[in-house]
């Protein structure tokens, strides 16, 4: 199939973009990993209208509704459990969906793929009942689960405070919040501007926090949060003050804040920036969300992050951008003018300098028994060993190790090795670069591209 | 380790998986990777260590949900809803093939 | 003098020639490329390869026979010096057939060399054959049978790199990383090896820098060739032993992931494509059928050194001995010889004599 347009990704940003694209009468084809539009943000949120949790989730989520109904409205071609593991130029996406490859093609792709939670590995965070705060967040947008037994949640940023308040207003319960954002958090938080009533969620979540300390639940000032246990989290222990502390543990919650997905952005040769503060590569985009590489667009937190305010508007913007790209005869200045998306954008992201200041990555060294690759099981010893005798670059860690090898392609470990890379040649992080992002983006089977149809060989 | 909502307020769950061949009651919106984390023993034990896992991300980064399903191995768990009647079983490290 | 010996370049053709001359007793410094610079070390298919190297070549199928020989032992000895683990087993290799051609044209090739070796070593494996071969896999309806060669094995070759660096540190030598190097110039006794880094001086200076080789040696009088063909590479998720002969495009790591390979493209770009993914996938599927269900993890592509005629360049400066260069195609099947016979003929000033026929010399005859 051709298209005008190929989007990949279906929440916030995908949405906007492909929904201006359809109005100005381009063919824009969506494809989402997710069974329904969303996204993460308001994943399962057309299947939730009915359902006990959707109170529980918030207002902002509940938006969600409206931007899916007009997503649906707009007559766009929807490609749902699809994931696109090639992009090729011209432009080619091959996709996977129901355990067959096939090839779209395009004049232009938006990737709004989003974002995924950073990755601090610590001892044990590979243990059954660890997981992300994000992880147990999808896990009440996908069926209403909700964690059982002594339930902790340890992190940085407005999601744990998000996800502790959902689950609270719907009977769950917590032995305890671990705080690990540097000083000033929550003080500056009860400082902050009046901006913050944007956020009615983040209030309770406040307001929840101020309920926590006064029950005694609520930790801060830790050190070397680990969580133990043989096959299973049994306990998880830290250091604070100079005493270790132990408690009993079902399921651990952990999260450092979210990075953009950038593997289909590497992959495509895309000129990438460090973002120092928050610890990430982001693609450089022109003021119309394009890429180094022409007709390859980026919108949403896959740009950088910005929240789903800021995604919806980069959405719009790409739409409009994309559109200019094409050359439909549209005057884009005009109607991005006209939509006041600038203004729009600033405001979505007046808090972000913040939240981004209020909540920067750890920096504390990975211990070396501590496992930084999950999928090849590689140690962070193994890799400051790797590192002192090769160069200062991941790809020779890499070949070395295998690091970065397995299933997950680095999307878990290629900032931590990245990270340990730098400590060992004494560099400043940004200056190693990430792995080199090889593809299929997505483990896809050898069976399906052997009987990828229409491939001039 | 984790519970449905739902499955306070409906007298009948809304379909029937089999995992490792035991009939499971699952949920509207659920995934592979969900009933990973409400049933013993389906987690994937790694093709390294051997060592279980359960579902660490849900959302399509980690593969620490890989599972068989319908017969086909390392399918992402979290990517995958459940449907009525789907059989789940747990990977075991490095899979086989061509049985 | 910073080093007796200088080896430009830290492949595994580099790293083995250095690994051997470190044992020897020499103090040898071993020059890497920029990061991001051409590494067929980190690209290749890992084989250590016997069948149907040089055949019309009897001075190449010769000292790829004793490289194979010798790789046992260069085996147990680096591991046990560099403490680094390398997978390497050598139970004999194949050479699958799909349809009655390949399976003539293949016997034709062992026919001939059967006929020049001393013993026969190849064996013709009709369908039935290969079945009780290897009787776990089922293979597909277009396999004919395979040759087997009893002298091929195959080695990780990631592994057998890191290990070449450290067991060059672990006998006194050092590999410097980030230091490309700009010229050679002879000096009254030696060598100077400049470089944006730094200016290195040594007694001996080896130009090992793969695709890079002619153009520093070449202005050194050497008259160096060499061609490149891109060849891309498939590998898998981690399976149970399936595999247990490695085969030339489809082996299976200690690890337990396929390797199919490899591609020949006529392009400089470094990226993959579909297109070839989809070539060796089919065909991989055609020997293995059940191979379909099995996930791709990673593809990538690399560089081959192909002197003009196929055979490895062992090479002198004519005006300033003592310099050398080395290139070849099979750095990995041949770093048991590099590490033991060639380094040490090119500072003993046997070159001339046991290696000859390697010379540049050749392309002017």
């Amino acid at each position: 199939m051709n298209y005008d347009v190929v989007v990949i990704g279906a929440g916030p940003a995908g949405m906007a973009a492909a929904v201006k694209l359809a109005k100005l009468g381009t063919s824009v084809c969506v494809v989402d990993e997710q069974p329904a539009p969303g996204g993460q943000i308001w994943r399962g949120v057309e299947r939730n209208a009915t359902s006990p949790v959707f109170n529980a989730l918030g207002e902002d989520y509940q938006k969600g509704s409206f931007a899916t109904a007009a997503f649906h409205a707009a007559g766009i071609d929807y490609q749902p459990s699809a994931q696109v593991w090639q992009i090729e130029d011209g432009w080619k996406v091959f996709l996977t969906a129901e355990g067959k490859s096939r090839c779209i093609t395009a004049k232009a792709v938006l990737l709004a793929n989003g974002a995924q939670e950073r990755s601090v590995p610590f001892a044990g965070w590979t243990l059954p009942g660890v997981m992300t705060v994000g992880a147990a967040q999808i896990l009440l947008k996908s069926g209403g689960m909700l964690p059982e037994g002594d339930v902790w949640i340890a992190g940085a940023g407005p999601l744990p405070l998000l996800y502790a308040t959902q689950l609270l207003e719907l009977g769950g319960k917590v032995a305890g919040y671990i705080d690990t954002s540097q000083k000033p958090s929550l003080k500056a938080l009860s400082h902050l501007p009046a901006a913050w009533r944007d956020f009615p969620g983040l209030m309770k979540g406040l307001r929840w926090i101020w309920k926590l300390r006064r029950s005694g639940k609520l930790i801060r000032g830790i050190h070397n949060l680990r969580a133990t246990g043989e096959g299973q989290l049994c306990q998880i222990e830290w250091e604070s003050k100079g005493n270790t502390h132990k408690r009993d543990a079902g399921v651990l919650l952990v999260h450092e804040g979210v990075v953009p997905r950038i593997h289909e952005t590497m992959a495509l040769g895309c000129d990438h920036d460090w973002n120092d503060q928050q610890k990430y590569f982001a693609p450089r985009t022109d003021e119309w969300g394009q890429t180094s590489r022409k007709g390859i667009f980026v919108a949403g937190d896959a740009g950088g992050i910005g929240g789903w305010k800021a995604a919806t508007v980069s959405g719009e913007i790409a739409g409009f951008g994309i559109a200019r790209f094409l050359n439909i005869g549209i005057d884009a200045e005009k109607l991005r003018r006209d939509a006041a998306l600038d203004d729009r954008r600033k405001r979505a992201t007046a808090l972000r300098p913040l939240l981004d200041a209020l909540y920067a990555p750890p920096q504390t060294p990975i211990a070396d028994d501590v496992v930084v690759c999950r999928c090849e099981e590689v140690s962070a010893g193994r890799i400051r060993e790797a590192a002192r005798a090769s160069a200062p670059d991941v790809g020779a860690v890499k070949a070395a190790t295998r690091c970065g090898m397995g299933p997950c392609q680095g999307r878990q470990c290629g900032y931590s090795v990245q990270a340990l890379v730098a400590e060992v040649n004494n560099l400043p992080v940004g200056d190693v670069r990430f792995f080199n992002i090889r593809p299929p983006l997505k483990p896809v089977t050898l069976g399906e591209i052997a009987t990828l149809q229409d491939v001039e060989l | 380790m984790f519970r449905s909502v739902t499955a306070g307020l409906k007298e009948q769950a809304d379909m029937t998986v089999y995992v490792n061949g035991v009939a499971t009651p699952a949920w509207d919106g659920e995934t592979v990777a969900s009933i990973l984390l409400r049933v013993p023993n389906v987690g994937r034990q790694t093709p390294v260590s051997g060592e279980t896992r359960l579902p660490y991300c849900q959302m399509g980064v980690c593969f620490e949900c890989l599972a068989v399903v319908d017969g086909v191995s390392s399918v992402q768990g979290c990517l995958t809803p459940l449907k009525n009647g789907m059989r789940i079983e747990r990977q075991r490290g490095r899979r086989e093939v061509g049985q | 003098m910073d080093a007796d010996i200088i080896v430009i370049g830290a492949g595994v053709v580099g790293a083995a020639l250095a690994f051997g001359l470190a044992r020897d007793g020499y103090k040898v410094k071993v020059l890497d490329g920029k990061n991001r610079d051409l590494r067929a070390a980190r690209a290749n298919f890992g084989l250590v390869w016997v069948q149907g190297k040089g055949v019309d070549a009897p001075a190449y199928s010769q000292l790829t026979h004793q490289s194979a020989e010798l790789w046992p032992r260069f085996w147990d000895e680096l591991a046990n010096t560099a403490q680094v683990q390398i997978d390497y087993t050598n139970p004999g290799g194949l050479h699958y057939c799909l349809g009655d051609a390949e399976f003539e044209h293949r016997a034709a090739i062992a026919t001939r060399i059967n006929n020049a070796a001393t013993s026969p070593e190849i064996d013709m494996l009709s369908r039935r054959d290969l079945e009780k071969m290897v009787p776990a896999v089922q293979f597909g309806p277009d396999v004919t049978g395979a040759s087997y060669c009893r002298l091929d094995g195959h080695v990780n070759p990631l592994q057998l790199l890191d290990a070449l660096h450290n067991g060059i540190a672990a006998h006194g030598g050092s590999v410097i990383f980030r230091h490309p190097v700009t010229d050679v110039k002879p000096l009254s006794t030696g060598f100077a090896v400049h470089g944006p880094a730094s200016t290195l001086q040594a007694r001996y200076v080896i130009i090992a820098a793969g695709l890079g080789t002619a153009e520093l040696a070449n202005r050194c009088d050497m008259n160096i060739e060499i061609g490149t063909t891109r060849g891309q590479i498939l590998v898998t998720e981690r399976l149970d032993p399936l595999l247990p002969f490695p085969a030339s495009g489809l082996r299976q790591t200690a690890e337990g992931t396929v390797m199919i390979g490899a591609t020949q493209e006529q392009t400089s770009d470094r990226g993959v494509s579909v297109n070839s993914a989809t070539t060796l996938a089919r065909r991989a599927t055609r020997i293995i059928p059940a191979l379909a269900s099995v996930r791709l993890v990673r593809q990538w592509s690399g560089f081959r050194i192909l002197p003009p005629d196929g055979s490895p360049i062992y090479a002198q400066s004519k005006s300033s001995p003592g310099l050398f260069a080395a290139v070849c195609h099979s750095g990995v099947t041949l770093a048991a010889a590099h590490a033991a016979i060639v380094g040490p003929a090119m500072i003993n000033g046997q070159l001339d004599s046991e290696l000859s026929e390697f010379s540049d010399g050749r392309f002017h005859v």
